[in-house]
């Protein structure tokens, strides 16, 4: 008999469905893969107990016909979302012993769908980073290792690496990301999984712990297409307390997963045929291309000339919102103080205390851009720019109905591999940037292995409000590239 | 009525701009749902969003744009149908969130006018630069404890409207009479209390000096000046320490100075050099305030008669003079309650004189407001229809007044329990004056004789023997007859 991890979540939600699985067996399974590998260190705060609880509901509800979408399927919680009564810490020192009376909208709707919620996962700190190393709560390590036998403990991506390395190693079904620069797809790709960054404004910001906030954007990850559509169809809609949410209905995106892109139009961006990108990518990228003519997509080749501008225009963008956003964190209120009789002292040593060097460096960034004499020169260029590059996209979607492109430059380096050059870590985003600044969903879906056997993902971008595009595009891929590969192997 | 000084080197004309922080009358704060009213105990109006928790959105308030909206209207101004709110960042204890949402580069209301009225019966028209929305801060309490401070976050996030004038006012008179009608304009729109004792109007005063018809001087902006009075005294002292400096050949800095009502003096509190650097951006959270369409003329059709309006209707409909007109508008209640007295007594003229010498005397001797008057409008209307169908004399009435003050009592019914009727009966009245006359025959060949004086004196026996109640003016006709013996 096979495992209960071997399911899908949407083959878990059937047995849940027909009783041949209770959601107590499922959640037990879970918890204890959790034990099994907790030297992944996928959590930062686990909630068994609230989990138990929520199966022994489950039970009663798939029992007496009450069961919602997703019920009895255990999840896992980016910890920058806030969850009412449990630590919620942003992966950073200075709310260490920050709990929330509230529940974030993306959490409180996937509770309400019926999730069993195993425990808040492992992230850079405040989401700002490409590794999961920046988290002060310890590295994530990746399930997956490079076949040179040099067993290399590897990032998971980032900053949700919590995320995907708990649903690449299966220590969960499914899991919430954010994604700010990259922040869902980069790990998706570095862990063999799906991952779906969709539209800026169709998930609520409420109660997510702000980075950047006009790039913040929650999405999911999970092991299927199939999967990560049920629960982005759970976790999204309009929330009046996110002033930034769209008032649009959601979609059915498992029924966009129709198999069938005969007549879609596909672009192919020239400008991410990026310098000294490895042959490996390359050849993914044409074998994605071809697998979507085979099953009778059109594929077109399109300009967007600005993508080079993304990175940086990024890099001013993000800091500028973070350092602003950031300023709460001031030990008055909540977190961490470090007692000092003087204010401006207190706000130092709390601030020195509590935030990590990566976090220390976007403020700083962030600071410097915004300052009188320099804001125009970085700030609102970089505002221009962000324009541009929305135009582009614009322009594009003009001549094709989906873009598709490699989503990340490599596949997973070893912890430690990109740490002295901060530029060097930042490429990582080069493919997924252009999207969260155009405001544009995004999919990460697994397409094939490098030469070391490192999963490696293709990106697939939709118009606004588009994410069944994606998904039935993804849908296409997934099937195409039949990706089998799982870590531990 | 400009402000002149008189300096070592010559006259020097004192220029100033004001900046009014007016808390918007609203049930809930600009960005959250919590309470903004004025008294609760601390901390106990503060929602997640006001204290800045992690995670926390704001939301607009359309009661608090609505309000803006109105007060930009009130004020003669350009409403801009999009405006942009902004972060202003910087750290204090009192600001949870380390930057306050204002607007900055595209404010909700643009330029507009209003005129003020000056001692002098002139009214002169100052210029609005804009009117912007923005969160307050908290308030830091350092008092309660030798040690440490405290933080009240009650009034963290309430609604201000920031309202920029141009620096069109001369001195320190202007200045106060621009408080006062921008204050009586809020109130009239019920945008604002106006209350400064309060501080929900706040005022902070930009002040420099100049020689007539030289370019504007270096400013400094006052700071902490809570009432009309002290926006005076330190206008007074800032000019002159103005004047002093260029005199002695020193430059005015452009700072931030704190006005010390204790020392009576202004006093430096950051220069140029030293000011925040407050790092504005579009705040990321908020979408452009984009208004809809129709919308400011929906709000038009409400608003209420404006005070320079009513005061130009009051002169044109009542035929008030000007100092009447100012005098009635200055409260709504005011040129409401003599309104309603009009209605009743019919003679606007007459019932300016009531209210405003005779009413308003009375209540301000006692430390009344209008809204407490014993004499209601209506009642007060009684009185002055017995004096114009002649019921009463204006000497009489002021006797009913006065009872009508002391007992509430209508004046009617004083009228007839202490049968104060006037004596209109020429047959009774030629009775009383034959009475007197037959008294005194001496006076009567006196007068005749030409000693026109003596009128006066049987005016006042004929009284004395009515009791006041002859009708005067058929008293005086009726006694020169008889005394000129027609």
């Amino acid at each position: 008999m096979s495992s209960i991890s071997d399911l899908t979540l949407d083959q878990t939600r059937r047995k849940l469905l027909s009783k041949e699985l209770s959601a107590k067996d499922v959640t037990d399974h879970y918890l204890s893969r959790m034990e099994v590998y907790k030297s992944l260190n996928a959590y930062i705060t686990e909630t068994p107990d609230l989990a138990q609880k929520q199966a022994a509901e489950s039970d009663a509800r798939l029992a007496n016909g009450t069961a919602r979408p997703l019920e009895g399927i255990p999840i896992g919680m980016k910890d920058l979302f806030c969850t009412e009564g449990i630590r919620t810490t942003a992966g950073s020192k200075i709310l260490g012993n920050f709990v929330p009376h509230y529940e974030s909208t993306v959490s409180r709707k996937l509770r309400d769908a019926g999730t069993i919620m195993l425990g808040k996962t492992n992230l850079d700190e405040f989401a700002m980073g490409s590794s999961n190393t920046t988290s002060a709560y310890g590295n994530t390590i990746s399930p997956w290792r490079r076949k040179n036998g040099g067993n290399e403990e590897l990032v998971p991506g980032g900053s949700s690496g919590g995320s995907s390395a708990a649903v690449s190693a299966k220590l969960c079904l499914g899991a919430t990301g954010t994604d700010t620069g990259g922040s869902i797809r980069q790990p998706a790709s570095f862990c063999g999984i799906v991952g779906i960054k969709p539209t800026y404004g169709r998930c609520s910001r409420w109660g997510i712990i702000a980075y950047a906030s006009s790039l913040d954007q929650a999405g999911v990850f999970a092991e299927t297409v199939k999967d990560t559509a049920l629960l982005l169809e759970a976790c999204s809609g309009f929330d009046p307390r996110d002033s930034t949410s769209a008032n649009l209905p959601v979609p059915d995106f498992s029924a966009a997963l129709t198999g069938d892109v005969r007549g879609l139009r596909i672009g192919i961006p020239k400008e991410y045929r990026v310098d000294n990108m490895p042959e490996e990518i390359e050849k993914l990228w044409q074998q994605g291309i071809d697998w979507l003519k085979s099953a009778g997509a059109e594929i077109v080749e399109v300009s967007l000339p600005h993508t080079k501008y993304a990175l940086p225009t990024y890099y001013i963008i993000a800091p500028a919102e973070a350092s602003s956003n950031l300023a709460r964190y001031d030990g008055v209120r909540y977190g961490v103080r470090q007692d000092k009789p003087a204010l401006i002292d207190m706000y130092e040593a709390t601030r020195a205390a509590g935030f990590g060097d990566e976090v220390k460096r976007r403020i700083m960034i962030g600071t410097y851009v915004l300052s009188a004499g320099y804001y125009d020169a970085y700030y609102i260029k970089a505002q221009q720019v962000r324009r541009l590059i929305r135009q582009d996209f614009i322009n594009a979607f003009e001549k094709c109905d989906a873009l598709l492109t490699p989503a990340t430059p490599s596949a997973a380096f070893a912890i430690g591999e990109n740490e002295d050059d901060p530029v060097k870590m930042y490429l990582n985003d080069v493919f997924t940037v252009s999207l969260n600044l155009a405001g544009l969903p995004g999919m990460s879906v697994p397409a094939g292995l490098d030469s070391q056997g490192l999963p490696l993902g293709l990106q697939i971008i939709g118009k606004a409000w588009d994410e069944e595009t994606i998904f039935k595009v993804g849908g296409v891929l997934e099937n195409a590239a039949n990706f089998k590969a799982k870590p531990f192997q | 009525m400009a402000d002149l000084i008189q300096g070592e080197t010559g006259t020097w004309e004192v220029v100033i701009g004001m900046e009014v922080h007016a808390q918007v009358i609203a049930n809930t704060k600009l960005f959250s749902n919590a309470g903004a009213t004025f008294g609760a105990a601390q901390n106990e109006q503060v929602s997640m969003v006001d204290a800045a928790m992690p995670g926390m959105l704001p939301v607009l308030n359309e009661k608090c744009v609505e309000q803006a909206i109105r007060t930009g209207l009130g004020l003669n101004a350009q409403i801009n149908e999009t405006s942009v709110f902004e972060r202003k960042n910087y750290f204090y204890p009192d600001l949870p969130q380390g930057y306050q949402i204002s607007q900055f580069q595209h404010p909700i209301v643009g330029k507009g006018v209003i005129e003020i009225d000056l001692p002098d019966g002139a009214t002169k028209e100052i210029g609005i630069t804009r009117l912007h929305l923005e969160q307050d801060a908290g308030k830091s309490i350092h008092d309660q404890h030798p040690t440490k401070s405290y933080v009240d976050l009650n009034r963290s996030g309430c609604a201000l409207m920031e309202i920029v004038s141009e620096p069109d006012l001369r001195g320190a008179e202007e200045a106060t009479a621009y408080l006062s009608k921008l204050r009586m304009i809020l109130r009239y729109l019920g945008t604002c209390d106006g209350n400064m004792e309060e501080g929900s109007m706040r005022a902070d005063v930009n002040v420099s000096v100049r020689k007539p018809g030289d370019a504007y001087g270096t400013r400094a902006e006052i700071k902490n000046v809570n009432s009309l009075k002290a926006v005076q005294q330190a206008i007074h002292f800032e000019s002159q320490r103005q004047v002093t400096l260029i005199e002695e050949g020193k430059p005015v800095i452009q700072e931030t100075r704190l006005w010390d009502p204790d020392k009576q003096e202004t006093r430096s509190m950051r220069s140029k050099e030293e000011a925040h650097d407050y790092r504005y951006f579009p705040d990321p959270d908020l979408l452009p305030l984009k208004l809809r369409s129709g919308w400011v003329d929906e709000i038009r059709q409400t608003l209420p008669e404006l005070p320079d309006q009513k005061k130009h209707r009051f002169m044109k409909e009542h035929g008030l003079s000007l100092y009447d007109a100012t005098v009635l508008i200055a409260e709504k209640i005011r040129a409401a309650y003599f309104e309603t007295v009009v209605e009743t007594g019919k003679d606007a003229k007459l019932t300016a004189n009531w209210v405003i010498n005779e009413l308003l005397g009375a209540l301000n001797k006692d430390g009344k407001s209008l809204a407490d008057s014993p004499v209601s409008a209506a009642d007060l209307g009684g009185l002055i229809s017995l004096i114009k169908d002649d019921t009463i004399s204006g000497k009489i009435a002021k006797d009913v007044f006065a009872e009508m003050y002391a007992t509430g009592k209508q004046a009617a019914t004083i009228v007839e329990e202490k049968g104060l009727r006037q004596v209109t009966d020429i047959a009774e009245i030629e009775a009383m004056i034959e009475s007197v006359l037959a008294e005194h025959p001496d006076n009567v060949q006196a007068y005749r004789a030409g000693k026109d004086k003596l009128f006066g004196f049987f005016v006042g026996q004929i009284m004395k023997k009515t009791g006041g109640k002859a009708n005067p003016g058929m008293l005086n006709t009726l006694l020169k007859e008889k005394l000129d013996g027609k």
